[in-house]
């Protein structure tokens, strides 16, 4: 039975239920899809060249769990929506990204809680509170040439336009471009984590593949959640 | 911790965290072999599975929080691993463990295989937790001190 705790919000215009968050998974999910050339070239200059495979694999698993279950027809609740996809990737990305994106969205399923829908705020909290997961799963700092150089301002762009009174659609354009902006600022910095920082100086000159991936993961919440933006020019 | 009494009859397990099946299989077999370790559970999770059951090199946190379940008869468990995201899978599978086991895991930073050995062959004499985490955390300084 879900409950109505802080955070949380009745499904409707605006509000982050399981419908929302599935189609933002779908569209993460083809996002990968589309862009996992590119994402295992950007790991092939640094890394191990799977990044792109790797979370294909893992997305294209989530992608059969959701065709199976259909949670956005039933009354799944938003935390057990997030834990399903969360244990979806750890048992198939096998990479750091799978135990990393896989701690993002179970420590977002613990912030939700069992809840139908989340406001604003509640999936805003969620967020932060996904990417706080990350940063202590992988004790890595913003620059250390991660997937945190795109969260991170992702989620301060996200409160940020929050507290001036934005929406959700607001709020979560502004975390794309900030995302987008991160990860660009990736490319001269030293890897200071994962296989990249075996390579040292050498890893300088080339944009942080999970950074890309973490990108592409706020751009289709933006493109999915929230509604259309209230103001502004639109996201591109 | 479990009570003196009970302690005495049980043994720490040992978890082995690989990407590889094939390295974490030849690690257990040399273990079985050099160190005598018939009686001490020592479990593997290693590799991934690909969508059409191909063996994939990997680490999945859900099946390393499986075989620390495996591993342990009340004793606790020492976790070896071999490198890069074997090491955030085990934090990660610390995280999806009951919240009893949580606190008798210990993911070790002791090398892969040195590491398995002393664990196992101190698991074996029936040392307490505390104590084979410790002598497996401790066996890169035996090689680095050239012992």
């Amino acid at each position: 039975m879900a409950t109505q705790t802080a955070g949380s919000a009745e499904p409707g215009e605006g509000s982050v239920d399981a419908a929302a968050l599935t189609e933002w998974l779908r569209a993460v999910a083809a996002s990968i899809a589309e862009h996992a050339t590119e994402l295992t070239d950007l790991d092939a200059a640094i890394g191990d060249a799977d990044h792109g495979s790797n979370l294909d694999r893992g997305m294209s698993a989530l992608v059969g769990v959701l065709d199976e279950s259909h949670p956005e027809t039933g009354d799944s609740t938003v935390d057990a929506l997030l834990k399903s996809a969360a244990m979806t990737l750890i048992s198939t990305v096998g990479g750091a990204s799978g135990a990393l994106y896989g701690t993002l969205f179970l420590r977002m399923a613990a912030a939700a809680g069992p809840v139908n829908a989340l406001d604003a705020k509640g999936f805003a909290a969620a967020l932060r509170a996904g990417v706080d997961g990350v940063v202590a799963r992988g004790k890595a700092e913003l620059q250390d040439k991660t997937m945190l150089d795109a969260l991170i301002p992702a989620c301060d762009a996200l409160d940020a336009a929050l507290a001036a009174g934005g929406s959700l659609a607001d709020g979560l354009q502004a975390a794309a471009a900030a995302a987008a902006a991160g990860r660009d600022a990736t490319v001269p910095l030293v890897a200071r984590k994962g296989r990249a920082s075996y390579l040292g100086e050498r890893s300088a000159g080339h944009q942080d593949p999970g950074a890309t991936s973490a990108t592409l993961i706020v751009e289709a919440a933006a493109a999915t959640l929230g509604g259309p933006p209230s103001a502004g020019p639109g996201g591109g | 911790m479990g009570s003196e009494a009970a302690a005495e009859e049980r043994t720490v397990g040992v978890v082995l965290v690989s990407h590889s099946r094939a390295l974490a299989a030849a690690a257990l077999e040399m273990a079985r072999q050099m160190a005598g370790t018939g009686a001490v559970r020592i479990e593997t999770a290693a590799g991934v599975s690909g969508p059409d059951g191909a063996d994939l090199l990997g680490t999945d946190a859900s099946a390393i929080a499986e075989a620390m379940q495996r591993a342990d008869d009340g004793a606790g468990v020492v976790v070896l691993t071999d490198l890069g995201s074997a090491l955030l899978s085990a934090g990660l599978a610390l995280d999806l463990l009951p919240d009893g086991l949580r606190d008798r895991v210990v993911v070790s930073p002791g090398p892969f295989v040195e590491g398995l050995m002393i664990a196992a062959i101190a698991a074996g004499t029936g040392a307490p937790l505390a104590s084979v985490a410790e002598q497996a955390g401790a066996a890169l300084l035996m090689k680095q001190s050239g012992a």
